[in-house]
């Protein structure tokens, strides 16, 4: 048997109420909108937050791409997948240029996304501040009145530990010069693909039931203090070895039997499109 | 010659409730200490006036309940005051109330012309983060963005308030109760405030490490100039301390002068108890 679900999974009342707190915090870059999270088919802190943003946007034109940790073909951008198929039916692509609408699990894709694009990030904490506050009351406040320093006290300490900022992920950014936003747990690396996008950045938390997004051309500057630059991670002297990329964010894996780490990209769709290109020019007939 | 004050405090009043006709007139209230007993609202600062002079020391003294500490929260915008009004002089505050201001501006002010030291290290530090990140943190609010310069402020407060620079880098819930005194005095130092309030500081200190604070406050008065406010309810403290000294009961201010007058001759009944008490 299969029960008729309505376009999107949605009911109409849901969607409007996602759109309504999207476009506002499309309309104040960086702030977290609260919003009504629904219960989904899937638990929540698995993607729930980006999965509600997809629905509520998707139409049937629509071409979607989901990644989780950059890759295609894990079991959570799969299942999302189906999920989004089988209840509008939409074209499914795994070609980054291809996409309209991509939902993605801490990273942005390689290719530059255009400004036809949608970027949909799933996030788990969204509040940067969560770390040094624990009540919402208190961090909302700190929110309306520009008062950072609880962030950039989390930075002093790595440097005080480490002699570095040592954020892993999601290194807070001041997003148009006025509220610091959490960039769900993206590389460093990514950070500055936040800069300028030409694509609108949708970020959504569905357990924490917040909203919040970086419009087109929006300053987003990644936190650092003066004698402390920003740095991102460093991949000199390696490149992928399937592909050879060495400009990419790769991961590091390592040969069980001898022991010695190779690296790989991490965006699998990138690697596969260079993997492809390279064998076509193989292939082609030389004329000499 | 008369000197401006540079904290002018007005007509404070706190309460804690909404008041009822028994107790909303001043004249005609009837109290029991501080405490309407038809409607249980609490006055718990009545009428509060008072003036901080350049580099003096003030001394607030009172049983516990006499609302010291409250108009102390008061004044550091911990709490939101019932009425009155508060004066710095500073360039950019003269003739405003400061009760009356945004709380951005509160915030400023608390980062950059205050210092506060409270009862409770719990209260005034990051118990989990650095010693020198708790220090850092009150330049970092007040608009430094320069680790070097941070960390060189933090370690020359540190040296002075004798905390040795190898456990900088260490909690300070790993310190002793008067190591976590002295923190909190160096982070509430970090941007040279021109006035600092002290909350009970040498409360729960053995004798022997009270001294060493109490030396270190004078010290710091002596060195820096800097204007304090000292709550206390050991009038040995404030006598070692403070130059002028206000008693405090029941939420109202019932005496004051130089803190030698009051202790050798007190005027009013409580306060002569509370000096006969002391030997």
């Amino acid at each position: 048997m299969k029960t008729m679900t309505h376009f999107a999974f949605f009911d109409e009342g849901s969607k409007k109420e996602i759109r309504r707190a999207t476009l506002k915090a499309v309309a104040i870059p960086g702030y977290q909108v609260p919003f009504a999270s629904r219960e989904m088919p899937i638990a929540r802190g698995w993607g729930t937050g980006g999965l509600q943003l997809t629905l509520s946007l998707i139409g049937k034109t629509d071409i979607v791409k989901v990644i989780d940790q950059g890759a295609d073909e894990s079991v959570n951008a799969v299942s999302i997948k189906k999920l989004v198929q089988q209840t509008t039916n939409v074209a499914l692509t795994e070609n980054t240029e291809a996409a309209s609408l991509i939902q993605s699990r801490h990273r942005i894709p390689e290719v530059p996304l255009t400004k036809e694009q949608i970027l949909v990030l799933q996030v788990p904490t969204p509040e940067p501040l969560r770390q040094v506050e624990a009540s919402e009351y208190i961090t909302k406040r700190l929110h309306a009145e520009d008062e950072y320093s609880g962030v950039w006290l989390l930075l002093f300490e790595q440097i005080m530990k480490y002699g570095k900022t040592a954020t892993g992920a999601d290194h807070p950014v001041y997003v148009n010069g006025r509220y610091v936003m959490a960039p769900s747990p993206i590389p460093r690396f990514d950070n500055q693909k936040l800069h300028y996008s030409e694509a609108l950045i949708l970020l959504g938390a569905g357990r924490e039931k917040k909203i919040y997004a970086v419009p087109p051309y929006t300053d987003v500057n990644s936190l650092a203090f003066e004698d402390y630059p920003f740095t991102v991670e460093s991949f000199a002297d390696h490149t992928c070895y399937l592909c050879g990329a060495d400009d990419v964010f790769l991961d590091e894996l390592i040969d069980e039997t001898s022991g010695k780490s190779y690296y790989q990209c991490n965006d699998t769709s990138y690697c596969v499109d260079r993997l492809n290109s390279l064998k076509e020019k193989e292939a082609a007939p030389t004329h000499a | 010659m008369h000197e401006q004050p540079i904290l002018c405090v007005r007509n404070l009043n706190k309460q804690f409730g909404g008041g009822c006709q028994d107790c909303r007139e001043t004249s005609t209230r009837k109290l029991e200490r501080n405490y309407c007993s038809t409607c249980g609202t609490v006055y718990a600062c009545q009428d509060i006036s008072l003036e901080l002079f350049p580099g003096e020391i003030l001394g607030i003294v009172g049983e516990s309940g006499s609302g010291k500490s409250t108009m102390m929260q008061c004044l550091y915008f911990d709490e939101p005051v019932t009425s009155g009004d508060a004066y710095i002089h500073d360039v950019e505050l003269e003739g405003q109330n400061v009760f009356n201001l945004s709380s951005q501006k509160k915030r400023y002010i608390r980062n950059h012309k205050y210092g506060m030291v409270y009862q409770n290290p719990v209260k005034g530090l990051k118990m989990n983060f650095s010693t020198m990140g708790n220090i850092a943190e009150k330049q970092i609010a007040a608009g430094n963005r320069n680790v070097t310069t941070m960390e060189r402020t933090g370690s020359e407060l540190l040296e002075n308030v004798h905390i040795p620079l190898f456990r900088a880098k260490e909690e300070p819930r790993n310190f002793s109760g008067g190591m976590q005194q002295r923190v909190q005095i160096a982070k509430a130092l970090s941007n040279n405030p021109p006035i600092l309030f002290l909350d009970e500081v040498t409360t729960g200190l053995d004798l022997s490490v009270q001294a060493n604070v109490l030396d270190l406050i004078k010290r710091i008065q002596r060195e820096s100039g800097i204007s304090m406010i000292v709550v206390s309810h050991d009038l040995a403290v404030i006598r070692m301390l403070a130059d002028r000294t206000i008693v405090m009961l029941n939420g109202a201010i019932i005496e004051q002068g130089l803190t030698d007058q009051i202790m050798e001759d007190p005027q009013h009944a409580y306060t002569q108890r509370l000096v006969y008490s002391l030997l």
